[in-house]
């Protein structure tokens, strides 16, 4: 399992960066944390001609808190997020979510970018992006451009992205203090990736209904997506066991999941439910 | 002075080295000039091999040769590519399923070998491999059992069949019993396929001295001197041509270190272009290479009287052996018939068991081999009986356990391979009694089938016998050196259990000296006695540990002998002083007697049997069908513990590979015999994190008849009834759906769909 070969590169400016990933035909790719890339080059599943290492460039490894929301510098880390102790408030579904990425060692080097690039349809990171709404920051040959992440993620391992535009930020938009939200993912093993996972919030209005209802759900199919269909459950509706029951079997019934070696295709229908369920109680509770 | 270093709780002397990464394993090793190889595996489950054309990738810079099938001309085998023979139950029918070093006719399975590719280093010939064109003409491939069982696509033509062998394990007369008994049972069990995952993936190191006509070869490892024998036949060099050294060995479990096909590939390699090679598998070949095991169904059947006393065991057990019999591949499928009944009281057994082979890759043992599974089938089944007799699971056992009284007891033989065995000594209900105790079953066990904070509560009990100390014969060698320490020398091998440490126990406190005095304790190379067994079915402590015992007395007496002379002295008045020899007023440095020495071997065709229980308490999520275990203990007696505390290890250990196999572990192919588990991401290891509650109990309270020790083999005591244990506990959870685990691993999908049937089941 040694890699196939290939050149390296570790520019210091975004723009040479842009340019070297425009230099081999679509044949390079930006190396972030690694912890994707690399195991799939062992794999030889993935052979970039090129790679051009991120690290070097400045201001993407911040997280910005302001009024708009939070942004997430591509080079933020898994760690960077644990340990930042203002997102309890200015966001706590990201941080809840975060938690449940892989392990130690790769928490300390898997970054918000490579995860958003990488687009595994079980991803924590690309879930919140797509539950919450957020924007996506690039920067590609032909300057820079903001993709939504709902028209991000094309299907497993595909997005939006060309191959010479780099990520630079995730956009979450603003948190009110008073939103309710859960994240519930199961795995085999603690920090595997989740045979299903739902990451949800709403706002509730003066007579206790939710409203502004995000659903989004992982693990389920070839990519992150919202179930609108629980969304109008919860929308106008008190959160309450009924809603609750309710908002599970739609759950169930919105998604489309496959099979594979660990999980049946009905019992992740099945599990999905659970998870808006217990991502849904623990919001309401 | 009199020691007491055997039962004491002594840190392995090897922990230094392994702690401080000082220890030197295969891939450490370097020579000049060394090579690296690279193996290219087939892709094809079942196919003809048609042609394999290297010379694209003999064009890369840095690849040296590349070897084919076409590159063996050994005119001993017929087709000129040398075969792996059987270690075990080397029967004549297993021979025409025996599996060549390379494939040269057919592919049988994903990962069989088809070409080593020699390259300046492994990046080298990994880019080799894809300029390799292989043409393989499918045949349809055969991904289970029951599709080998049809023979309709054969494995091996000439053979006419996909089943290499049937055990039958028989005692008293089953057909007439049951006739007669009053209750039975039929069920059909299940065990999944596992393989005993090593941190160290094999490897191996050969070095050729056309010169001296001298092979080396690192990287041995369990077997080395068996190892040997096959080698120097398959390559035509003598066995005194050939070393084999073993290194650190970084996990055995049953799988390393038998003769696999890399062990004739590489040192035959080394030779055909006369310099070192060295292979070091990684962990994807690892998945598809190293043996597998456990894949069985059963279908049994059981005979009860109303008041719970077994009357007899039949049916039939189906092995998923794989492409080929390996070295050992036979002995999991024989024991799990042979050995199911475990520490019960059955009078009429007949079982066969049939080993059917398969396009994928083949099996071999791995701790606890068919043990695990058969323990697995008998547990499920007392605990389905005695919900239906009424009868308390805890009482069923007791009356089913065999007594104090009936040691040795004899169990089922196997044949056609005439295996007669029988229990050595022990009170298995005072274990059980220990157990239920110190686990608080009591009270735990009121918690059944309750469900408390959205998880169902439940308990399992499961017991086992373990075998070990395998003959025939062990040796051990001690010597004198000039700074008057002492040498060991072991035929056995060291795959990590902290045999130096135990050794130096037994001989230190043979000869009344400060373990110190043991300065080194040598094992597992062909250099270091005349001849050597190795590490397996649990026999290092018992087989290599006496042989040290018989050792010391030969040393003693060669001691005396040359001391009485040179002093002057009675040679029954030679005594060793620390670092002295002492006699009538006289001493004399021990070192004076350098290069002293004695070799001795134990003889034994008797096996020892530990015993014990398994008790757990879990949670089963009845939702997510995830199980948490909030306490699991196992108490075993293992005749003489020598080291409680690396004791300990072992069965913490071997219970964590259990739990493994019992809930995450499956090797998993589609239904074209594709491999699906070719990483850690698929092949679910317990994680440091999984299994954080589990204790034991070691006692040492029937010491063994058998040997001068009275130790008992105790390697496998963890793993063999964890199945069993786990999946009754779940049935106790999950009582309230009726829910009956026959399968193992028990996923989350599996244990979900159990709960789903049942409430189908009570809505009907
Ligand atoms: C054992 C294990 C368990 C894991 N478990 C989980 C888990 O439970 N949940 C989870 O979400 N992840 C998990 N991961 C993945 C981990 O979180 C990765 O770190 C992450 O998916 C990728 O981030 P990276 O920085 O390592 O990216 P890299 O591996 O460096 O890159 C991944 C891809 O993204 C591209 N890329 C990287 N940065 C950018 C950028 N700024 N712009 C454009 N393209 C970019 C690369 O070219 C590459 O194609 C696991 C990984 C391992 C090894």
């Amino acid at each position: 399992m040694k890699m196939p070969p290939f050149e390296y590169a570790c520019p210091t400016s975004l723009s040479e960066a842009v340019k070297l990933l425009a230099s081999h035909d679509g044949e390079a790719k930006a190396l972030a944390g690694g912890q994707s890339l690399l195991p799939m080059m062992a794999f030889r599943v993935a052979q970039p001609t090129l790679l051009v290492d991120l690290r070097k460039l400045s201001g993407l490894g911040e997280i910005k808190i302001s009024a708009d929301g939070v942004r997430l510098g591509a080079l933020v880390r898994w760690r960077d997020i644990e340990d930042d102790d203002r997102l309890d408030a200015a966001h706590p579904l990201l941080k809840a979510a975060i938690a449940h990425v892989a392990h130690y060692q790769i928490r300390n080097r898997g970054t918000v970018g490579g995860s958003i690039a990488h687009a595994d349809p079980a991803a924590e990171m690309p879930g919140i992006a797509v539950a919450c709404d957020a924007e996506i920051a690039v920067m590609g040959k032909a300057g820079a451009r903001i993709i939504k992440a709902a028209d991000f993620f094309l299907g497993a391992l595909t997005t939006a992205l060309q191959p010479d535009e780099i990520i630079t930020e995730v956009r979450l938009p603003a948190w009110p203090a008073s939103r309710r939200s859960g994240f519930q993912e199961f795995a085999r093993r603690r920090g595997d990736f989740a045979m299903a996972g739902a990451a949800l919030f709403y706002d509730l209005d003066k007579s206790g209904k939710a409203s502004n209802a995000h659903v989004g759900v992982i693990g389920v199919g070839d990519r992150p997506r919202r179930l609108k269909p629980v969304e109008a459950v919860l929308n106008g509706s008190a959160i309450d066991e009924a809603t609750i029951a309710k908002a599970a079997a739609a759950a169930s019934a919105a998604v489309e999941p496959q099979e594979d070696i660990h999980a049946s295709a009905a019992y992740r229908r099945s599990l999905t439910g659970t998870m808006v369920e217990r991502a849904l109680k623990s919001a309401a509770g | 002075m009199k020691n007491t270093f055997i039962g004491a709780s002594i840190e392995r002397r090897e922990d230094l080295r392994f702690l401080r990464g000082r220890g030197i394993y295969v891939d450490d090793l370097t020579v000049p000039g060394l090579l690296y190889a690279v193996i290219l595996r087939s892709s094809v489950a079942h196919g003809r091999l048609k042609s394999v054309d290297t010379s694209a990738a003999l064009k890369i810079p840095g690849v040296h040769a590349v070897i084919t099938a076409k590159d063996m001309n050994f005119t001993d085998y017929p087709a000129g590519v040398p075969i792996v023979p059987m270690r075990l139950q080397p029967l004549p029918e297993f021979k025409p399923f025996e599996q060549p070093v390379i494939a040269y006719d057919k592919v049988r399975y994903v990962g069989e070998p088809i070409a080593v590719v020699l390259a300046s280093s492994v990046a080298v010939g990994e880019d080799a491999l894809e300029h390799i064109a292989v043409e393989i003409e499918d045949l349809p491939p055969v991904a289970t059992w029951r599709a080998a069982q049809k023979n309709e696509s054969i494995l091996f033509e000439p053979t006419g069949t996909n089943r290499s062998l049937m055990f039958e394990a028989r005692k008293g007369d089953a057909d007439t019993a049951f006739r007669d008994a009053p209750y039975t049972r039929r069920e059909n069990l299940r065990t999944g396929r596992h393989y005993g995952l090593t941190m160290e993936p094999r490897g191996v190191m050969a070095e050729w001295d056309a010169a001296k006509n001298k092979l080396t070869v690192s990287g041995a490892a369990k077997v080395p001197f068996f190892n040997r024998r096959i080698l120097a036949k398959q390559i035509g060099l003598a066995e005194s041509d050939i070393e084999m050294i073993e290194n650190d060995v970084g996990g055995g479990y049953g799988a390393r270190g038998e003769f696999y096909p890399e062990d004739f590939l590489i040192p035959f390699a080394a030779k055909h272009i006369n310099r070192p090679v060295k292979w070091i598998e990684d962990r994807r070949e690892n998945l598809m290479a190293m043996n597998h095991a456990r894949e069985t169904e059963a279908d049994l059947e059981i005979a009860c009287n109303r008041d719970g006393t077994i009357i007899g065991v039949r049916g039939d057990v189906h092995t998923d052996m794989g492409a080929y019999m390996r070295t050992n591949g036979a002995v999991g499928a024989r024991n799990a018939p042979q050995f199911m009944t475990g520490p019960y009281r059955v009078p009429h057994h007949k079982v066969d068991s049939h080993l059917w082979m398969t396009n994928k890759t083949p099996v071999g043992t791995y701790r606890g081999p068919g043990r695990f599974e058969g323990c697995f089938y008998m547990e499920r089944l007392l605990d389905m009986v005695a919900a239906d007799l009424g009868i308390d699971r805890v009482e069923m056992r007791r009356r089913n356990l065999i007594s104090k009284a009936e040691h040795p007891y004899k169990l089922a033989t196997a044949q056609p391979t005439n295996a007669h065995d029988q229990t050595d000594s022990g009170d298995y209900h005072a274990t059980l009694d220990l157990c239920l105790k110190e686990f608080g079953w009591s009270e735990k066990s009121k918690l059944g089938g309750k469900l408390v904070g959205g998880k169902y509560h439940g308990v399992g009990v499961a017991c086992f016998i373990e075998g070990g100390a395998a003959g025939p014969k062990e040796s051990a060698r001690l010597e004198i050196n000039r700074d008057s320490t002492i040498t060991v020398f072991m035929g056995t091998s060291s795959v990590g259990q902290g045999v130096e440490t135990i050794y130096a126990q037994i001989a230190a406190d043979a000869l009344e000296v400060p373990i110190e005095r043991i300065r080194h304790v040598y094992h597992g190379s062909t250099n270091t006695v005349s001849d050597g067994y190795g590490a397996y079915h649990s026999r290092s402590v018992v087989m290599g540990g006496s042989a040290v015992l018989v050792a010391t007395e030969k040393f003693m007496a060669t001691l005396r002998q040359a001391a009485g002379k040179r002093l002057g002295c009675a040679e029954s008045s030679v005594t060793l002083d620390v670092d002295k020899v002492v006699a009538g007023g006289f001493s004399l440095p021990l070192g004076e007697f350098a290069g002293l020495t004695a070799e001795s071997a134990f003889l034994n065709h008797k096996h020892t049997y530990s015993y014990g229980s398994h008790a757990t308490h879990i949670t089963v999520d009845a939702k997510l069908g995830h199980i948490e275990i909030l306490d699991y203990l196992v108490v075993q007696d293992v005749g003489r513990a020598i080291n409680p505390l690396t004791l300990r290890g072992q069965v913490i250990g071997s219970l964590v590979q259990g739990l493994g196999g019992a809930v995450l572990e499956d090797l998993k192919y589609d239904e074209q015999a594709q491999f699906l588990t070719g990483t850690l991401a698929d092949y679910l290891l317990p994680l440091a994190s999984d299994f954080p509650n589990l204790r034991c109990i070691v006692t040492d309270d029937h010491p063994s008849p058998i040997n001068p020790l009275g130790a008992k083999g105790a390697g496998e005591g963890g793993i063999v009834a964890a199945g069993g244990c786990m999946a009754n506990a779940v049935a106790n959870a999950l009582q309230s759906f009726g829910v009956q685990p026959r399968a193992l691993p028990l996923s989350p999908t599996y244990i979900w769909e159990l709960v789903q049937a049942g409430q189908q089941k009570a809505a009907e």
